[in-house]
């Protein structure tokens, strides 16, 4: 009982973000809103891991948490400087 | 065994409450830089008071050691992804929404 009402908030909280990505003006509005559909979907698999007894999906919570930082790393580095391969040593505004 | 369930029971709960008005948060505030303010409730208290509630579920097993790595991985990467993602605005030139500009109405 007590983790099927975790499990409603969390899917709630991912349908807000969701809502967020789509109309979010700004591709970092809808990076923001990627990446905290991620962290919450990790909190998601936890709890629907105790939800069926199989605590067992603690490890693909943790995988999930580990893709989910490099995918917004790599995302944002792209839309800043419009290369993934780029040093990241000039600053500056990108025109 | 009364006291752990519901300690896990008001920490789940309050942890499913902060996600969710963190998520509130993101929909409702008005530029980049406060939503951004908004979607860190979620990672920090929602995140945090979610694995505590599972924590005391656990007991002291093997479980618990992963639940404590899936917290130590919250607390270690949103900030980072955070900081990439303000460094990333600003780099590219987005302005924050200042109050002296008259803030526009806020859109659901």
């Amino acid at each position: 009982m007590m983790f099927g009402v975790a499990a409603v908030a969390l899917l709630v909280t991912i349908a807000l973000a969701l809502m967020r990505a789509a109309l979010g003006p700004t591709i970092f509005d809808r990076a923001q809103a990627a990446n905290t559909v991620g962290t919450v979907a990790m909190l998601l698999l936890a709890v629907l891991g105790f939800l069926n007894g199989r605590p067992e999906f603690l490890d693909l919570a943790l995988v999930y948490g580990l893709l989910n930082l490099i995918g917004t790393i790599a995302v944002l580095k792209f839309f800043r400087r419009g290369d993934l391969g780029d040093s990241g040593l000039a600053e500056g505004p990108v025109k | 065994m009364m006291v752990v369930t519901v300690a896990s029971w008001l920490c789940l709960i309050g942890g499913g409450f902060f996600c969710v008005v963190g998520a509130l948060g993101m929909l409702r505030m008005p530029d980049f830089y406060t939503r951004m303010h908004a979607a860190s409730v979620v990672e920090t208290l929602g995140a945090g008071l979610i694995l505590l509630g599972l924590l005391l579920q656990a007991g002291l097993t093997l479980v618990a050691v992963k639940l404590l790595f899936i917290g130590v991985l919250i607390l270690v990467a949103s900030p980072t992804a955070t900081h990439a993602l303000a460094r990333a605005a600003v780099v590219r030139g987005l302005k924050p929404l200042l109050a002296d500009q008259g803030s526009p109405p806020s859109k659901p």
